[in-house]
């Protein structure tokens, strides 16, 4: 009931802009699918609503004293300076104010914090500029990108191709969840802070490499919904997008049949004990690709700078940067790629990669440059 | 004595009986005399303003559509990297320097800064930090590009770049800590006889404050920057899981710097505005001590609410309520500072000149970019507001028409004093109106563009954020250029113009307009005045 009293005067205010203007002016939080999203929802409003019900009074006031107390209507100047009564009060009425609205806030806070009981898992593992997921108990597994095309993207030499609808908002390969089922995320990065953020399903959590943190939605509509990477990632930070399709459990099962189908024969999982954790439960290996795959290291790690020419790397395929570099010798690569190198980190940053996995990565890198 | 003798016969006195100022380069290179050291901070500002709102027009160039018209990803994360960085260190923080320089040893009655060398010093520091952040756009892989907060791990993988930044980082700090030195030192030792802590004008008392939370904060930043240089070059692993080092830890360094920083930016603006109200309302300032206590409670409140910056990050259900809680506590001190500046006005006799315009543009807006504050600080809620444009828009709130309309109203209000000369007040106003709208057509949507679901730090996004943008680039370009209109009215005003009074402004009340004449003489106060 609160709620609804809460967002009838949001509804009137987004209909004063809908008519204001037939373009797509949003003014809202986009409608929450989720009852934790939907307590954020209501909290917001609750709080501006007060916010601008304070605003107005005091600026009410400013704005009468500026119209009333100014010298070229004959305002003659009071002398007061304090008055303790007053000054008490507007230190603990705002103090009570404050205590009315952390109430709720906490406790949806502890609710949204309880990832306990969920019907599934899902690990969420992000990359210099992907997503991973990796369905727990469904043993689905698959990597989402980009789909909008660079052509409608790039418009440096003139108006790009025709945008589509969902510009920027659509992936190759969307994350699917069942509908009515309290979907745990373990969000982890492989390479550096991402955030995975979906507005309407009220999550928004960092992605942190080596570690593991929690979150959880429970989506009572089918829809589809969309959201990006939320922390600065570096280059391609604004075109990593989120989809998630909510689907009836029916077809949610179905969907996993047909992905497991498509899926290939899984890998053996990497041993990550050797960089295991030497304390804190939560702390895990950075995901390390597995064997001692040249390319799959390169287009997880090394690409963010060798793919890019960042801090003057040399270009995977340049065959002018490489050349000098490729006559020191194998071994001398190697070395370097191991310990690091000027802007080079040691194994490019990622300690979590064995000494194999970087010198084959070295090898593919060089094989391809000659 | 009359305002007009005194202005005329100063020049000549001066000129024999004490040493003026010399001429050419030396003057700037070599002076020890406060209020040089404070023009050329306040100069250094606005260039680096300049510079830094060059940057935010090519921001918001690249955003005026979908698309991606004019920079490259990379180069747009640097610029929005950079801009930051130069306009808090470069701009805010020293244009406020410069105010402190200026004011701090009139307002107490002392003749000069306590460390009259170390003072030249701390400022032309600035000058090589600045270079080697401008230069890093020059060496291979551009400037840094991690946003200005610069974490880890993305700020490892870029280039000699970030080398250039995080030694930029470690002379800027160098420098506040020296000028914070001096100013602390300055205000408890030089007071003239009688001028006690509680008779001090209120901008000498938030500068105390602040400089007191620089020195406390900026070591600490120093420290977090040293900690990523020797991760990125001597093997080090504080911020590497794999090492057993954790990138949140720097989260947790960067913002309990992080967070005072903000009140370093605003506390200043604070003490502006508390200057220029009674002076408009020919009334005293209301709530004196309250303002006093309330500057002391949001300053140490500031370093307990560090991780409102990191609701995303995971920290366990404790953590983000304390944070929540703490965070919401600082809406008290504040409010009670809103309330006395509204109660400082309420029944004066008030006129509008431009400063007055600013510091009630600064009243209405900042109070928005507290409120917008205070909807961040509800842990919920800004789980899905976080590292939006919501945000961008809270913090431009704060510190472009807070710190920064404080600035330009502190500059309209002293100037006169400073130079001797009247502005020319229609084309004052002119600019406060440009300021204005131009200000809030360019943040105002971003809050729209934030609750819609908008990330910040993305050079280009999806459709249905084409509108807002587009009017909050054109809002950027107004505010952007109407401040070349500033720099007119500043530079036509010290080479000439009306004659200032000696206490322009009716209400103003500190030793500068008491006891000094217009314009004021190179040195001044060499005795102190006694103050009853």
């Amino acid at each position: 009931m609160l709620s609804r009293i809460l967002r009838a005067p949001a509804a009137l205010a987004a209909l004063a802009f809908s008519t204001l203007a037939s373009a797509d002016y949003h003014v809202d939080i986009l409608p929450p699918v989720t009852p934790v999203s939907r307590e954020m929802y209501d909290l917001h409003w609750g709080i501006l609503w007060v916010c601008v019900a304070i605003f107005f009074i005091v600026f009410g006031a400013m704005f009468w004293s500026i119209f009333k107390h100014r010298k070229s209507v004959g305002a003659k100047a009071a002398q007061f300076h304090e008055n303790t009564t007053i000054e008490v009060i507007w230190t603990i009425v705002p103090f009570v104010i404050l205590i009315g609205m952390a109430y709720p806030a906490t406790r949806t806070v502890l609710n949204m914090k309880d990832a306990s009981g969920a019907d599934m898992s899902v690990k969420v593992t992000a990359y210099q500029w992907k997503w991973e997921y990796d369905y727990q108990q469904d043993g689905v597994r698959f990597l989402s990108h980009l789909a909008t095309p660079r052509a409608q993207i790039e418009e440096y030499h003139g108006q790009g191709a025709a945008k589509n609808d969902n510009y920027l908002l659509e992936v190759d390969q969307p994350m699917v969840v069942p509908v009515g089922k309290k979907v745990r995320l373990l969000i982890t990065s492989n390479d550096v802070i991402h955030g995975w953020y979906v507005p309407q399903l009220g999550v928004n959590q960092y992605g942190i490499p080596g570690f593991v943190k929690d979150a959880w939605f429970t989506v009572d509509k089918a829809g589809t919904y969309r959201g990006q990477c939320s922390q600065i990632c570096g280059k391609e930070h604004g075109f990593m997008p989120i989809v998630v399709i909510a689907k009836e459990p029916a077809e949610y099962a179905a969907w996993v049949k047909e992905m497991k189908a498509k899926m290939p024969a899984e890998p053996a999982p990497t041993p990550a004990a050797e960089a295991a954790p030497q304390g804190g439960g939560e702390k895990v290996a950075a995901a390390a690709p597995g064997k001692a795959d040249g390319k799959s290291t390169y287009d997880t790690v090394c690409m963010a700078c060798h793919g890019t020419g960042a801090a003057g790397a040399p270009k995977l395929g340049d065959k002018a940067a490489w050349a000098p570099r490729i006559k020191q010798g194998a071994g001398v690569l190697h070395d370097h790629a191991l310990k690091g190198k000027g802007a080079m980190p040691p194994k490019g940053g990622n300690m979590a990669l064995s000494d194999d996995a970087v010198k084959a990565a070295v090898d593919y890198m060089v094989s391809a440059s000659k | 004595m009359s305002a007009a003798t005194h202005t005329h016969d100063h020049g000549h006195d001066h000129a024999h009986e004490h040493h003026g100022p010399p001429h050419g380069i030396t003057r700037w290179l070599y002076t020890t005399n406060h209020k040089d050291i404070g023009t050329m901070y306040l100069w250094f500002a606005f260039t680096m303003f300049l510079v830094g709102g060059t940057m935010a027009l090519g921001i918001r160039a690249e955003l005026f559509k979908p698309g991606l018209q004019f920079f490259d990803p990379q180069f747009f994360n640097s610029l929005t990297t950079v801009h930051g960085l130069v306009m808090v260190f470069g701009a805010i923080m020293p244009a406020f320097v410069g105010f402190a320089n200026w004011l701090v040893p009139m307002q107490i009655g002392a003749a000069d800064m306590a460390f009259p060398r170390m003072n030249n010093w701390s400022f032309w520091l600035l000058i090589p930090a600045a270079l080697l952040l401008m230069g890093s756009f020059f060496v291979p892989g551009g400037a840094a590009a991690s946003g200005w907060t610069l974490y880890p791990p993305l700020i490892i993988q870029q280039g000699m770049a970030i080398d250039m930044t995080i030694f930029a980082v470690h002379i800027l700090g160098a420098s506040s800590i020296m000028g914070s030195i001096n100013i602390i030192t300055t205000i408890l030792n030089m007071r003239a006889p009688g001028m006690t802590l509680m008779k001090m004008p209120l901008f000498v008392w938030t500068w105390l404050i602040t400089a007191y939370l620089l020195i406390a904060v900026m070591p600490v930043l120093a420290g977090a920057v040293t900690m990523l240089l020797t991760d990125r070059h001597f093997g080090t692993s504080f911020f590497n899981a794999a090492g057993g080092g954790d990138p949140t830890m720097f989260l947790h360094i960067f913002w309990f710097f992080g967070h005072p920083e903000v009140y370093i930016m605003i506390l200043p603006a604070f003490g502006i505005v508390s200057q220029i109200l009674p002076a408009f309302a020919r009334k005293p300032l209301f709530g004196y001590a309250s303002m006093v206590y309330a500057t002391a409670s949001i300053a140490i409140l500031s370093f307990i609410v560090w991780g409102h910056h990191m609701f995303t990050v995971g920290m366990p259900a404790a953590g983000n309520l304390f944070f929540m809680y703490a965070t919401m506590l600082i809406a008290v001190p504040t409010g009670v500072k809103v309330f006395n500046w509204i109660s400082t006005m309420w029944r004066g006799s008030m006129t509008f000149e431009t400063p007055m315009l600013f510091a009630v543009g600064f009243l209405c807006l900042f109070t928005i970019g507290g409120f917008s504050g205070l909807v961040l600080a509800i842990v919920p809620v800004d789980i899905t507001l976080h590292n939006t444009y919501y945000v961008v828009a809270h913090f431009h709130y704060v510190l472009v028409s807070g710190a920064l309309f404080a600035i330009m109203g502190g500059i309209y209000f002293w100037l006169p004093k400073w130079s001797g000369h009247m502005y020319n007040e229609g084309l004052g106003k002119v600019h406060f109106w440009l300021s204005m709208i131009g200000f809030n057509l360019a943040f105002f949507p971003q809050h729209f563009l934030g609750l819609a679901g908008m990330p910040r730090r993305i050079p280009d996004y999806a459709l249905q954020f084409a509108e807002w943008n587009m009017w909050s680039s054109i809002g950027a370009f107004i505010f952007g250029f109407s401040q070349l209109l500033f720099l007119y009215i500043v530079v036509s005003t010290i080479r000439g113009g009306r004659k200032a009074d000696q206490k322009q402004w009716d209400g103003a009340d500190s030793l500068e307009w008491t006891h000094l004449p217009t314009p004021l003489p190179y040195h001044t106060f060499e005795t102190a005045p006694i103050i009853k």
